[in-house]
């Protein structure tokens, strides 16, 4: 009786574990970056913002403007902006891209690969990553001027950073 | 004993399936955030015809003393 209360008890930890196991990227962890040969820009060493983001999502759209103002002015000191798209219509992405045409580099992550080893907790979601690769900041949604203002001074602390 | 034996064999045979088949609330299914795109369509809405609402709002209320309740907006993205 007790060894199968014991079975019984395992088969639940084993269970609970295995899905916590699948933990989300948080802040201090490295980061998963796309494989090379994805025609993507240089991030080695540099601060790199990446955002998820779908042609769906509505705050997505309204956050696509602030991306080009942040890479207008961050850029050329070592900012690197990555858009990963998570549609599954190859055509409503491109849609989406030629309509705002970023500034910044895009990429289609239409197997949902990528965010699923990120495991997103909302749409949109960015994470500011330093020049080691390790996860800085978190920002969950797109809450305009009031997350603009923070990232801008993350991305200035963490381009400050050598 | 043995009856008691067997009750347990099947609980536990009965706990691997619901475990096993993800009818558990640990494997709980559940739409992730960037599986929301179907959701989002403008066909999702309950709202998207004004007229068919405020044809039933007319109708809800004038049989059934009934108004409201409708408090939901937008599609079902679930963004932000």
């Amino acid at each position: 009786m007790r060894t199968l209360a014991r079975l019984l008890l395992t088969i639940l930890a084993a269970t609970a574990a295995w899905d916590f196991a699948r933990a989300d990227i948080a802040v201090g962890d490295a980061f998963p970056m796309p494989g090379a040969g994805m025609n993507l820009p240089a991030a080695e060493g540099k601060v790199v913002l990446v955002d998820f983001w779908a042609s769906w999502c509505a705050p997505c759209k309204a956050s696509f403007p602030a991306y080009s103002h942040l890479n207008e002015e961050y850029a050329s000191k070592g900012l690197v902006i990555l858009a990963v798209s998570v549609d599954e219509e190859p055509k409503a992405y491109a849609s989406f891209v030629k309509r705002y045409s970023p500034p910044f580099a895009v990429l289609l992550d239409e197997r949902h690969e990528l965010v699923r080893r990120v495991n997103v907790p909302t749409m949109p979601t960015c994470y500011l990553v330093d020049r080691l690769g390790h996860v800085r900041f978190i920002h969950a949604g797109y809450h305009g001027s009031d997350t603009d203002k923070a990232l801008r001074k993350e991305v200035e602390l963490l381009l400050s950073e050598k | 004993m043995k009856s008691i034996l067997r009750l347990c064999l099947a609980f536990c045979a009965l706990a691997v399936v619901i475990l096993g088949t993800g009818c558990s609330t640990v494997q709980a299914v559940r739409v992730h955030p960037w599986e929301r795109g179907l959701l989002a369509d403008s066909t999702m809405d309950p709202n998207r015809d004004a007229l068919g609402t405020a044809m039933m709002d007319h109708v809800t209320s004038s049989r059934e003393a009934a108004s409201g309740g409708r408090g939901v907006g937008g599609a079902g993205c679930g963004c932000n």
